[in-house]
């Protein structure tokens, strides 16, 4: 074994860890099913890639400088990268949520001293979007706005890092990749990654069943502002996954596996099952690998109105 | 009692694209069950069967029904009802 030492904590994002789920997964003996575990990056989720991988492209070729503010929309993980990197990299950050977003989100990219501007609830990410739009309009040489939805450098990260590490420890044997479609970045690099290699990979998309629906960080993409990033003919198929599926997996994979997740990542491995039962019922056999979009405890401090509900 | 609902992004395809819409009823649940026959189809996105559905929040003003008396909470003129969803987006 050999310790990591390391220069910087933006050089501790990447080589995330998989874990082969062996409970939720038992009774598809021939089918393996990975989890790769995102939340092992240092801002705690999947998009410390996409949010890193924006900064350094725009430092590299001059959009952003350490004069300007970086500003986006953000449910929450990517704002906590951002907040993260913009400490470490001597870079302003300025991100607008929406206001219901959970305090302990607020409380930790405050801790980084991230200035946070709140949009209407009622509005969701779209409503965060359009109001990040406006204070750039605004003031444009203020800041570098990198727009996670329509950035190439997110889908980027995961077709240098997130897919390839995936090959690196399962190789040939892969037959099926699942992530959920939120900005999409995940999807759009992994697969396009995914589909150079010699043998085929199956890349399955999720999406909420329902436009309404508490599934954060995923995108109901037919009632939604869809990201500039999508191309709807990159995955091989979408399923849909209800949010109560989706938040039942999640207690699950706490209980049985060990891994408190987030309700994301539950309706990713939700939905790894149901593919993996699939190739089981087919005698086929199968590699699965599901994205760990982050864990749970994010998800824990109470919301105004949790203060007496038990989830 | 006409009572003004605040619709949430994702529901509005159910009200023809209004933000706000009025339903009447006594209760926050009365008021779903005129919103459903107004606008079919939005009770299901609402509840289940064992009530608000988990990832749903109404609230009359400013507090959540579930720290009031849930369905089954009273409303009084001038009070208003907001279906506030979960976050989405990356």
């Amino acid at each position: 074994m050999r310790a990591r030492r390391l220069e910087s904590v933006v050089d501790a994002v990447g080589n995330t860890p998989l874990v082969r789920l062996g409970r939720v997964a038992k009774h598809v003996p021939d089918v393996e099913v990975w989890a790769k575990l995102e939340f092992a990056n240092p801002g705690g989720s999947v998009k410390d890639r996409p949010a890193l991988r924006m900064i350094l492209d725009a430092l590299a070729d001059g959009r952003l400088t350490r004069a300007k503010t970086l500003i986006d929309s953000t449910s929450g993980n990517t704002g906590v990268a951002y907040s993260l990197f913009g400490a470490a990299l001597g870079i302003g950050v300025r991100l607008v949520m929406p206001s219901n977003v959970s305090k302990a989100r607020k409380d930790i990219v405050r801790s980084f001293g991230t200035d946070v501007v709140f949009s209407d609830p009622m509005e969701g990410s779209d409503g965060a979007i359009r109001v990040a739009r406006e204070i750039v309009e605004k003031e444009p040489e203020r800041y570098f706005y990198p727009d996670q939805y329509s950035n190439p450098s997110n889908w980027r990260a995961h077709y240098d890092g997130t897919a390839l590490e995936i090959l690196d420890a399962l190789g040939d044997r892969l037959t099926h990749f699942v992530a959920g479609l939120g900005t999409t970045g995940t999807m759009m690099g992994c697969t396009r990654r995914l589909k150079e290699h010699a043998r085929p990979v199956q890349c399955v998309a999720i999406e909420p069943a329902e436009a309404l629906h508490g599934l954060e960080g995923l995108k109901h993409l037919a009632t939604s502002l869809v990201p500039p990033i999508y191309d709807p003919t990159v995955p091989d198929r979408i399923l849909p996954v209800s949010t109560e599926n989706g938040w039942d997996m999640a207690d699950r994979l706490a209980r049985e596996e060990g891994l408190h997740v987030g309700h994301s990542s539950g309706a990713n491995v939700f939905a790894a099952l149901q593919i993996a039962e699939e190739a089981q019922r087919g005698g086929r056999g199968g590699c699965v690998v599901a994205i760990v979009c982050d864990r749970g405890d994010r998800y824990f401090a109470p919301m105004k109105w949790e203060r007496r509900y038990v989830w | 009692m006409e009572t003004i609902v605040r619709i949430p992004t994702p529901l509005r395809t159910l009200t023809g694209g209004a933000d706000e819409v009025s339903a009447s009823g006594n209760t926050v649940g009365d008021v779903i069950e005129d919103l459903e026959r107004r606008h079919p189809g939005i009770r299901e996105r609402l509840l289940d069967d064992k009530g608000v559905r988990r990832f749903v929040n109404i609230y009359v003003g400013e507090e959540d029904v579930r720290f009031l008396d849930g369905l089954k909470t009273a409303l009084k003129a001038g009070d208003q009802i907001s279906i506030v969803p979960a976050i989405a987006g990356g």
